[in-house]
């Protein structure tokens, strides 16, 4: 059982609506893993549950040997495991630059460490990271003031300058330009081969996580459908009626 | 010229004047304290209510507990005048932010609106308790012992402190701005949940923040009751209506979440509240209200706002290279 993300059984309920029953997969570390599904069919709801986001009904979550299902969100992250979100979320009114800066992994454990000085290997790191993501020649601009399209490519930035050992992308690839999408599929894998950052991704087009995945979940009304390699689940009927609607 | 030199002839230039003004205009000292007392008002509420998006209208609440606690010290400790006075707003700060810290933990927890409305109502029922509250003096309010010095003395004494508190809280705040404090509390305006989920321990940066807040409150606050003479709980220490919504105004009026909106809103508020007390007596408060509109209507972003949004570039918020080839990554 080596994984570095083991999850059980998990339940979540909202009311009387079931989100997520009894789901379970695991993710090695070091891979890629998609996670895929009909619109409403739980995607998030599990992502959320796996941040912290939600206590869950029932089940368990293991990252990295912790089991993180009782604990919160900012605890969660600084083991490592980070998320980003459907709704591209950056600090609007701050610049690219203090996007990333505030992004970086500190401990803010001791009161004398909430106050302390920015380090000038941390502004490196996060005009490297830009440079990366190809915003460098932008961060000085508000965050706000960036297109959707590369508010996401900061978004993912900020996850990296946190250094985490685990990615969980909500879609990264929705609405972006679809000439982008090649520079975006090719810098995940590259975060995944390069910085060694296992990756768990919703995604919706199914080309890109064709391509991108070793391996994928497919979840359909809370439950785990299939699961199998790219050229499995592109062929199993189940998954193919969960999208066409045939149940 | 270089633009450090130029800051430090500002700064320069802006504490000899403060310092010289006694001796130029002493017959407006009370009036040139309350200047500063102002700017303290709006620099401390802008911590919260512009960097870090948390509209309060409770921080009064620290400003009268640093007003009582330094005049029940006065009172019963048994000092002569200095000692006890500094002794007085050493506590009064340390109580304030103790009280801060306290309400901290519970009433942070709102958001939005709901944070506004639950700070209301503390600076409210702290009124209302100083006034039911016979140790204080309940109704009748307190007084602060006599000044000692010469006839006169009191006035020109009580600006420096004033000035003096002043001129502590802008470097701290603005130390604190530049350093990841002010960026996580930046990010907590921004999106507080992004922020949390960045890792970010949200809760502690918030209270520190109302603490910070409330130690130069309750600083002012101990010095404010002795330079007025009398503490009325709710006209003078927790005098919500004026000073607890004035803080507000003179934050947004300047600009919120810049280092320098606050001062400038505060000034321009106070001289032109004085010049209404001078030359529309009877009509002050009307104009003071009628200033209030124009400033929610007209400058919702503040002076220093509205300059950021009309010339993005002077405030470095600019494309470094020009767009370069178009590139698959960064074109639009």
């Amino acid at each position: 059982m080596n994984s570095i993300l083991e999850i059980r059984g998990v339940r979540k309920a909202f009311g009387g609506v079931v989100a997520n029953n009894n789901v379970s997969l695991s993710v090695s570390p070091g891979k890629i893993i998609g996670l895929i599904g009909p619109n409403g069919s739980g995607k998030t709801t599990l992502f959320n549950s796996i941040v912290g986001y939600h206590p869950i009904d029932e089940g368990s979550i293991k990252f990295d040997g912790h089991e993180i299902s009782q604990l919160r969100v900012v605890k969660i992250a600084r083991l490592g495991l980070l998320r980003t979100f459907q709704q591209t979320r950056i600090y609007g009114k701050m610049t690219c630059m203090q996007n990333m800066i505030v992004s970086a992994p500190y401990s803010d454990a001791g009161w004398n460490l909430i106050f302390r000085r920015i380090s000038p290997a941390d502004t490196r790191k996060a005009e490297d990271l830009l440079k990366f993501v190809g915003l460098h020649g932008k961060r000085l601009l508000r965050a706000g003031d960036l297109s959707f399209g590369q508010q996401k490519l900061l978004e993912f930035a900020m996850a990296l300058m946190h250094e985490p050992k685990m990615l969980l992308l909500d879609e990264p690839t929705a609405g972006i330009n679809p000439t982008l999408i090649k520079g975006l599929m090719n810098r995940l894998l590259r975060v995944n081969r390069d910085f060694g950052i296992t990756l768990l991704v919703i995604e919706h087009n199914m080309r890109v996580i064709m391509n991108l995945a070793e391996y994928i979940y497919c979840l359909a009304h809370g439950e785990l459908l299939a699961e199998g390699r790219p050229e499995v689940i592109q062929n199993d009927r189940r998954v193919i009626d969960a999208y066409l609607g045939a149940h | 010229m270089n633009p450090t030199i130029v800051r430090a002839l500002l700064y320069g230039g802006f504490v000899v004047l403060a310092l010289v003004a006694p001796m130029i205009a002493s017959d407006f000292l009370t009036q040139l304290a309350f200047l500063w007392v102002m700017i303290v008002f709006a620099l401390t509420w802008d911590i919260l209510g512009g960097q870090m998006g948390y509209n309060s209208f409770g921080n009064i609440v620290f400003f009268g507990v640093g007003m009582y606690a330094c005049a029940v010290i006065q009172r019963d400790a048994g000092l002569s005048y200095y000692p006890g006075l500094f002794v007085g707003m050493g506590v009064g700060a340390a109580l304030a932010v103790a009280v801060a810290a306290l309400l901290g933990s519970g009433i942070l927890g709102l958001r939005g609106h709901y944070f506004a409305i639950g700070t209301l109502g503390l600076g409210i029922a702290a009124g209302e308790l100083a006034g039911a509250w016979s140790y204080i003096g309940a109704g009748s309010g307190m007084v602060p012992p006599l000044y000692p010095g010469r006839v006169g003395g009191r006035e020109t004494f009580f600006y420096y402190l004033c000035f003096a508190v002043a001129v502590a809280a802008f470097p701290v705040l603005r130390w604190l701005y530049a350093g990841r404090f002010g960026l996580a509390i930046n990010a907590i305006r921004d999106d507080e949940d992004k922020a949390e989920a960045m890792g970010i321990a949200t809760t502690r940066y918030k209270t520190a923040a109302w603490c910070i807040s409330a130690f130069f409150l309750g600083l002012i606050g101990a010095a404010v009751g002795n330079l007025i003479g009398f503490i009325d709980p709710r006209d003078v220490a927790f005098a919500g209506p004026t000073f607890g919504v004035w803080m507000v105004l003179m934050a947004i009026l300047g600009g919120k979440g810049t280092l320098w909106g606050p001062v400038i809103g505060a000034v321009i508020f106070h001289v032109t509240q004085e010049l209404f007390w001078t030359y529309l007596l009877g009509w002050q408060r009307v104009a003071l209200g009628f200033l209030i509109v124009l400033i929610v209507v007209f400058f919702p972003l503040g002076i220093f706002g509205w300059a950021r949004e009309r010339w993005p570039e002077r405030f470095g918020h600019r494309v470094e290279e020009p767009p370069a080839p178009p590139q698959a990554e960064t074109g639009k």
